[in-house]
């Protein structure tokens, strides 16, 4: 450790006002503040001092993901081999999924760093931490046989159109790897959708054996084939096709505890953002018009990508509500559209993506009014103790 | 008379034509117009027969409303506005409708609303009330160019990868591209990319040209 804090000290210089490398002041800067701590010190004008940087904190989010992606590797290869019909060790699996998803990591990283460097020399500031957690969830929320220059597009469209042109890191409306997945599920719909794309090799003409379904729960359901459904244990544990992230709750729990215990992640969001899901569910249990509706409705938080949104995507902090009321009406208004988007509309299949979007939009209304009733009260207030 | 010796195309005429295509244009500073540029820039040959028709309305009512100028009431200058506009557009309506059915029924709707483009009712008020004929004329031309070059521009980048087509002719399928796995983006034929597509350029215009930039 310390040879490397020489080394960097050594060559700081020439990256300072007047080095040889100036241009790329942004990006060593990056890599420094990547490697150590920064030394800078707020001396003024904010009142909650705390060692925690953004790339501390970018950095607790990734770890929580890990769970999540190791799964992921694992079913890709579970998947793959139980299509063939072959028993593999518990090793082969996750080596095979892990090659599977090495590229698409690479490509997710590759391009949307490389585009953040890019913004950051060209405007002459600081590189953006967002993107180590976007980076990383693009990736768990795609389909494992994701052609990669389709990735790559859909990455530096969020990046550029999503992020970008609204100045940056902070103050994008919409979350960043939301809007790659929307790019890819709008843009190339036989990529994002039906019973192929699930599980590795069966859209290039994998022959999987008789009986195997590569559908998705949410697909099964959603063709009324409800007898079908995998039951709640194993879409607690994950061993179901789905995006690659996505499947295990139980790994996603864990995330989900590491974020609350750090305090990284708002349990405001995640628990109303469950309870809504919760009652939306049983709303459409009291209507019941198809079998669909009949789901228990605790059932349905397993399905699909709600835990997942939930945990990782409604709490991001910048499209997220920022105050505290606004966070519990955020996040219940997330779980509500997405269970009513997923089991009303038959066109989207998967409801949490465009529910957790469409609420990004709302989320600076929500605060705005959330403000406004705060001060309102607080005049009222005052006047009844002049009085 | 001295004034009436000034050549056609002097340099002040001549920026009437060119000034709405970069730093007047309609659609990308003025932000007008901005309907008609979504709703019909998925494939190339309606976009350029749009362009075609507003050209000829605007120009058209441009000199119609400047002859008339000096004899209009100014409490009901709008209402005759809109008469020469909607004469204008039901003949280029029946126009299409005799000689180009197809582009007609893709424009459907679209062509009748060129009465409601708030461009042509932006040039009538301001150009055209207190300008002579040819200018009017000029200045029809320039403003329909302008915003026809957007919604070409707009409509090339949509019907080459949305549906990998330019004006019809399978462009990308003789290049082959099909064949190392290539695919149309589904996203270009919906609306929401012909707002980007416009976004783009609006940037990158203002980008170039910094006067541009509201503060």
């Amino acid at each position: 450790m310390k040879a490397l804090r020489k080394y960097v000290d050594k060559i700081k210089p020439h990256f300072e006002k007047g080095g040889k490398f100036e241009a790329f002041h942004s990006t060593f800067e990056a890599f420094e503040t990547f490697l150590f701590v920064p030394d800078k010190v707020t001396t003024s004008g904010s009142h909650i001092r705390d060692p925690l940087d953004m790339k501390r904190t970018m950095i607790v989010v990734v770890v929580a993901l890990v769970p999540a992606m190791l799964f992921g590797m694992w079913n890709i290869g579970y998947q793959h081999f139980l299509a063939l019909g072959e028993q593999v060790s518990l090793g082969q699996a996750f080596w095979f999924g892990f090659l599977k998803m090495l590229p698409i990591i690479v490509v997710s990283y590759g391009v949307g760093l490389g585009l953040e460097f890019l913004f950051a020399q060209l405007r002459g500031h600081e590189v953006n931490e967002g993107f180590l957690v976007t980076g990383f969830l693009i990736p768990l929320i795609v389909p494992v046989d994701i052609p990669l220059w389709m990735l790559a597009l859909a990455v530096a469209f969020a990046v550029i159109i999503g992020k970008e042109v609204f100045g940056g890191t902070g103050m994008n409306i919409f979350n960043p790897a939301l809007t790659a997945r929307a790019f890819l599920f709008f843009a190339y719909p036989a990529w994002m959708s039906g019973d192929q794309v699930w599980v590795a090799g069966l859209k290039h003409g994998l022959q999987a054996v008789d009986g195997f379904s590569g559908a998705t729960p949410l697909a099964e359901a959603a063709a009324g084939k409800i007898d079908q459904l995998p039951s709640v244990w194993h879409m607690f544990l994950g061993t179901i096709p789905g995006s690659i992230g996505e499947t295990s709750v139980l790994a996603i729990l864990i995330g989900a505890f590491i974020l609350i215990y750090t305090g990284i992640g708002s349990w405001k969001i995640m628990l109303s953002a469950f309870t809504g899901g919760l009652v939306m569910g049983l709303i459409l249990n009291l209507f019941a018009a198809n079998p669909y509706m009949e789901i228990p409705a605790w059932e349905q938080l397993f399905m699909g990508g709600f835990a997942f949104g939930m945990v990782f995507m409604a709490t991001d902090p910048v499209t997220s509500s920022q105050t505290e009321t606004g966070k519990w009406i955020y996040g219940f208004l997330v779980g509500i559209m997405a269970i009513l988007i997923r089991v009303l509309n038959p066109a989207y299949p998967e409801g949490v993506m465009l529910a957790i979007l469409l609420m990004n939009v709302f989320a600076p209304l929500i605060d705005h009014y959330v403000v406004e009733a705060n001060i309102k009260r607080r005049l009222k207030r005052a006047k009844v103790s002049v009085q | 008379m001295a004034k009436d010796s000034e050549p056609l195309f002097s340099s002040k005429n001549l920026k009437l034509l060119t000034d709405p295509l970069n730093n007047k244009n309609p659609i990308t500073v003025q932000v007008l117009g901005i309907c008609s540029a979504l709703a019909i820039t998925v494939k190339l040959k309606p976009a350029i027969v749009m362009t075609l028709s507003v050209m000829v309305v605007l120009a058209v009512s441009n000199v119609v409303i400047s002859a008339l100028r000096k004899s209009i009431p100014p409490r009901i200058r709008i209402i005759v506005q809109l008469v020469v506009i909607a004469t204008m557009v039901i003949l280029v309506d029946q126009f299409l409708k005799a000689f180009a059915y197809d582009v007609s029924k893709q424009l459907s709707v679209f062509v009748g609303l060129i009465i409601t483009n708030c461009i042509i009712m932006g040039r009538l008020e301001a150009f055209a009330m207190a300008n002579k004929p040819w200018p009017a004329f000029l200045d029809g031309i320039g403003n329909a160019s302008g915003y026809g070059i957007i919604l070409i521009i707009v409509a090339f980048f949509r019907e080459l990868l949305g549906s990998g087509t330019l004006l019809g002719y399978p462009v990308l399928e003789k290049t082959g591209l099909y064949n190392i796995g290539y695919e149309n983006n589904g996203l270009m034929i919906l609306p929401p990319m012909a707002l980007i597509t416009i976004g783009i350029i609006i940037w990158i215009q203002r980008a170039k040209n910094r006067s541009l930039i509201e503060e």
